[in-house]
């Protein structure tokens, strides 16, 4: 009886109650997929050379990650646990072929210069992670936020790391210049070493430092 | 010859991890000792040896338009290559499995060193990423065994001396934000550019 309640309680709460909203902000910053929980990093640092390609691939992240958040759980009771794993690789591997049509179809040059990059955002962890840790656990609507949070999160510091890398490395924002010409002619050059991926590295490195250095609490102990 | 150099190249010039950052989450959880990291690698060359291939057996026989055509001429226009991710993680999921049985069955002791780590290798993205590039540079049969080998060796070398030289750091005054992860990281920036001395090397 008084888990009937507890679920009556449950479906009552509104679309975006602070719990919900949480779940869509906390990947943002105290729980990002990057800097703390450290997946994904795999098929993203090589696109992040400019801010473009990195844009779309973030726009793929949050689309891949919600709609597998929400099918694998509307499917979670159905799903054996011994194939589950498989499962939940077929659902990814589903919709990132969605998107690489979409992508070749609408945008060529841009799936072209992306490559296989796209491909690998089946075997991005923060994919599996989320299905495994979330979704399957939980019901649609907050996996659901849940995705697109840690999309969005992880999007965030691919965004973060190309602004830099695009503005130092090649001086244009978007493809538009933004450091003024007279700089140059007084003798700024480019930063060379922006440009090659090992830049995103140290980035990364550096905003794991500037948030653990702000918050204690997060400071890895090993 | 040629083979040899492609060897070479997969191994160091077109490093997975050092140069396209691939296989970056299992290189950067399991590379706290050496051990750990030596059983991975060793996993990573065995699985990719065995899956590049195989894809590229599944891609040009199966995939490729028109490599239906035996069954019946009408096949000919058929062109599955839309479904190659699906094709390929399922090749991925089902030898890692394959594997982890074979190896269970005939070397116990070489499976307990590996064990934990060949069902990571599924969602390791070199894996992927070595059947994803096998398609995007159209390689031959051969070429595609030797660049499984070499990338596997690639990956092998690269998290061995991360791993060594996290081992060591453990006795450095790192500050404390930047311990473990941070370090991590930038640690593999500046191996990285240490990697790209050999982008100079024409083979």
């Amino acid at each position: 009886m008084s888990q009937v309640a507890e679920a009556a309680v449950q479906t009552k709460e509104p679309l975006f109650s602070p719990k919900n909203r949480r779940l869509l902000t906390d990947p943002l910053d105290d729980n990002n997929p990057i800097t703390i929980q450290v997946l994904g990093i795999c098929s993203a640092l090589a696109v992040t050379a400019q801010v473009k390609p990195s844009l779309v691939m973030a726009l793929c992240v949050v689309f891949v990650c919600s709609v597998s958040n929400l099918l694998i759980s509307l499917l979670r009771k159905g799903i054996p646990s011994r194939i589950r794993m498989i499962v939940q690789l077929v659902v990814i591997a589903t919709m990132v072929t969605l998107v690489d049509q979409v992508l070749k179809a609408f945008v060529y040059d841009l799936s072209k210069e992306l490559s296989v990059y796209i491909g690998l955002i089946i075997t991005n962890c923060i994919i599996m992670g989320r299905l495994e840790a979330f979704a399957m656990g939980n019901k649609p609507w907050p996996a659901f936020l849940d995705g697109i949070g840690n999309g969005l999160g992880y999007g965030a510091i691919l965004i973060l790391v190309a602004v830099f890398r695009e503005v130092f490395g090649a001086g244009t924002f978007l493809g538009y210049q933004v450091i003024p010409q007279f700089i140059y002619d007084l003798g700024y050059v480019n930063n060379g070493v922006m440009v090659t991926p090992a830049a995103a590295m140290f980035l990364i490195g550096i905003f794991i430092w500037i948030q653990r250095a702000r918050k204690p609490q997060l400071v890895d102990i090993s | 010859m040629d083979l040899v150099n492609l060897f070479l190249q997969s191994a160091f010039i077109e490093n997975m991890v050092l140069a396209y950052f691939l296989g970056m989450c299992s290189y950067l959880a399991v590379s706290k000792t050496v051990k750990t990291a030596f059983g991975l690698g060793l996993a990573v060359i065995f699985v990719l040896t065995i899956t590049a291939p195989v894809n590229w057996l599944l891609y040009y026989g199966v995939l490729q338009e028109g490599a239906l055509a035996w069954i019946h001429p009408s096949f000919a226009t058929v062109d599955l290559t839309f479904l190659y991710f699906i094709a390929f993680i399922a090749v991925i999921a089902s030898m890692v499995q394959l594997v982890e049985m074979i190896i269970e069955r005939f070397s116990p002791s070489l499976y307990n060193s590996l064990g934990i780590f060949l069902p990571l290798i599924t969602v390791n993205c070199s894996i992927l990423g070595g059947s994803l590039f096998m398609v995007q540079r159209e390689y031959v049969l051969s070429e595609t065994v030797v660049y499984g080998l070499g990338a596997g060796f690639g990956f092998f070398l690269a998290i061995i001396a991360i791993a060594a030289i996290r081992e060591k750091i453990r006795y450095s005054n790192v500050p404390a934000p930047l311990r473990g992860l941070g370090i991590a990281f930038i640690i593999t920036g500046l191996m990285g550019i240490a990697f790209m001395s050999f982008m100079g090397i024409k083979l």
